[in-house]
């Protein structure tokens, strides 16, 4: 079956970096910290209390009635798929893309957690009548994608994939499929998460899963340098307008790079510990290589899962090892969770995002905080901005979930317009909320 | 006792911050759902805030007749009479 192509050309998002691209790119290339102690009354009495929430509050972006009826999460998703949508040369329905054929795949990890624990905290203190009625349709995981799906006019379908911290890349595959099959010529695809809250910290305290260096928060998020000691928690979204080459040619879109192929697998082994083995993983990144009709020679970064988790890590390693093989050797492999901190159901977006970028520019960020490096990982772990070469690009992004999902993207510099200047984005300046709107 | 505009300038305000309507549209004769554009949730939001600051219940059954800014302004004054 011939396959259509599908091109990135258009990028949104808003991190503990910043509250666009722009500002989280120049992040990740200056190797900022994203990650901070939580200033909270709530977050005294934890043990872990390092964390990174956003850099520009969504509620400064949005209008003030729509985002009471949004649950945080989907505040920041609507402030990156506005972006990304106006990043595209897009008009928020606008007659450049048909309804029909315009679909919707944004992500959560878990969703409307804050809205679902805030209204049952108005019904237990101030009873019943005094609950949203707009509580429901706010907390379901598919309220972000509902909710822009509806904005945008998307007709063509609204989807939510929930795969725990693997879940955006899910979104991304599922749009790449979308456009291949002749489902959709547009998917905004992406994800987000928005928890930063006493019952996360408290629980991943007490799986010991996030880093309790509260005497050093910048530095807590480390992957691959031996004083690990787990994730730390990130709030924030990423959106990609996911686009058939013929679309985007038509329509003279600048071109970020294209997605070439995705592979999931699941590891099968237990809800939270990845395999040791690395057999799901290293499966994943196999059937992406498949999907695009690539080798491991072909491949130049991989944006690592990299969460800095003890196991995590090392495990991570031992499998980009198995898909590479000897080809490893060429491949600058970076976690920008060091930065970005874990965004859970943005991280796959995120970081696809930045992937893609790296292709782009030709320049793979540094993965920050790297003062010994975990011995043996057999990787070439970049720790500073890093130069790639001239010529065809290949990139893979890694996203491992719990429950057991890996979901591989496989991104190329392919059909790639040159690089434009991000300060004269239109979504780069001012608020895309409402620019996003303006025709 | 509280004249008839002075309930509906609290009234405009509170639809104002559920709805986001411009408070000055909001006047007796205007729909709440063909003029102001209010939908049928926002309305619940509306109608519970009215319960707080004017201090009357609002049975669902009564709340399904305030059409109008004006039903509601008179609902809260004989509530209140």
């Amino acid at each position: 079956m011939s396959s259509r192509t599908v091109v990135v050309t258009g990028l949104g998002a808003t991190t503990p970096l910043g509250g666009d691209v722009a500002t989280t790119w120049a992040g990740l290339l200056e190797g900022r910290s994203g990650t901070h102690l939580l200033q909270h009354e709530w977050a005294e009495p934890l043990p872990a209390r390092v964390a990174a929430e956003v850099a520009v509050e969504p509620t400064t972006v949005l209008e003030r009635v729509e985002a009471r009826r949004m649950d945080r999460s989907t505040q920041l998703a609507t402030v990156a798929a506005l972006e990304a949508w106006a990043d595209a040369g897009l008009t928020v329905k606008g007659d450049d893309v048909d309804p029909e054929r315009l679909a919707v795949s944004i992500a959560t990890g878990i969703g409307g957690m804050q809205t679902l624990l805030g209204t049952w905290d108005t019904q237990k203190e101030r009873g019943h009548r005094r609950v949203s009625p707009f509580a429901i349709p706010m907390l379901m995981a598919n309220a972000s994608a509902g909710s822009v799906g509806l904005r945008l006019g998307a007709r063509a379908g609204v989807h939510t994939p929930v795969a725990a911290c693997a879940s955006s890349n899910e979104s991304i595959a599922q749009g790449l499929d979308m456009i291949r099959l002749g489902r959709a010529d547009v998917v905004l695809a992406g994800g987000t998460e928005g928890v930063v809250h006493p019952l996360t910290m408290a629980t991943f305290g007490q799986m010991q899963a996030i880093s309790r260096r509260n005497d050093d928060p910048e530095h807590a998020s480390r992957p691959w340098d031996v004083d690990r000691d787990g994730f730390v928690l990130a709030e924030g979204a990423a959106m990609l307008v996911l686009e058939s080459l013929e679309h985007a040619r038509a329509r003279g879109a600048h071109v970020y790079g294209t997605v070439v192929g995705a592979g999931y697998s699941n590891d099968a082994h237990d809800m939270v510990q990845p395999d040791p083995r690395g057999l799901g993983q290293t499966a994943a990144m196999t059937k992406a290589l498949a999907d695009a009709g690539l080798t491991p020679r072909d491949i130049v970064h991989i944006n690592a899962h990299a969460t800095s988790t003890p196991q995590g890590d090392v495990t991570e390693a031992l499998s980009i090892r198995q898909a590479l093989g000897d080809d490893v050797d060429h491949v600058v492999v970076n976690g920008t969770k060091s930065m970005t901190g874990h965004l859970l159901g943005g991280a796959g977006a995120i970081e696809t995002l930045a992937s893609v970028l790296a292709l782009h520019h030709r320049t793979v960020p540094g993965t920050i905080n790297i003062d010994t490096l975990e011995p043996d990982l057999g990787i070439d772990v970049a720790t500073a901005t890093r130069p790639l070469g001239d010529g065809d690009l290949a990139a893979i992004n890694n996203s491992f979930g719990f429950g057991g999902a890996n979901v591989a993207v496989l991104v190329t510099n392919e059909n790639s317009s040159d690089p434009r200047d991000p300060d004269a984005s239109g979504a780069a300046a001012g608020s895309p909320g409402r620019t996003g709107e303006s025709a | 006792m509280a004249t008839t505009e002075e309930i509906r300038g609290k009234l405009a305000e509170i639809v104002n911050q559920v709805a986001g309507v411009n408070a000055d549209d909001v006047q007796l004769d205007k729909s709440f759902t063909d003029d102001l554009d209010v939908d049928s949730l926002s309305m619940v939001e509306i109608i519970v805030a009215v319960e707080d600051e004017f201090d009357v219940q609002v049975p669902d059954e009564e709340a399904k007749n305030l059409r109008t800014v004006g039903d509601a302004v008179a609902y809260i004054e004989r509530a209140n009479a």
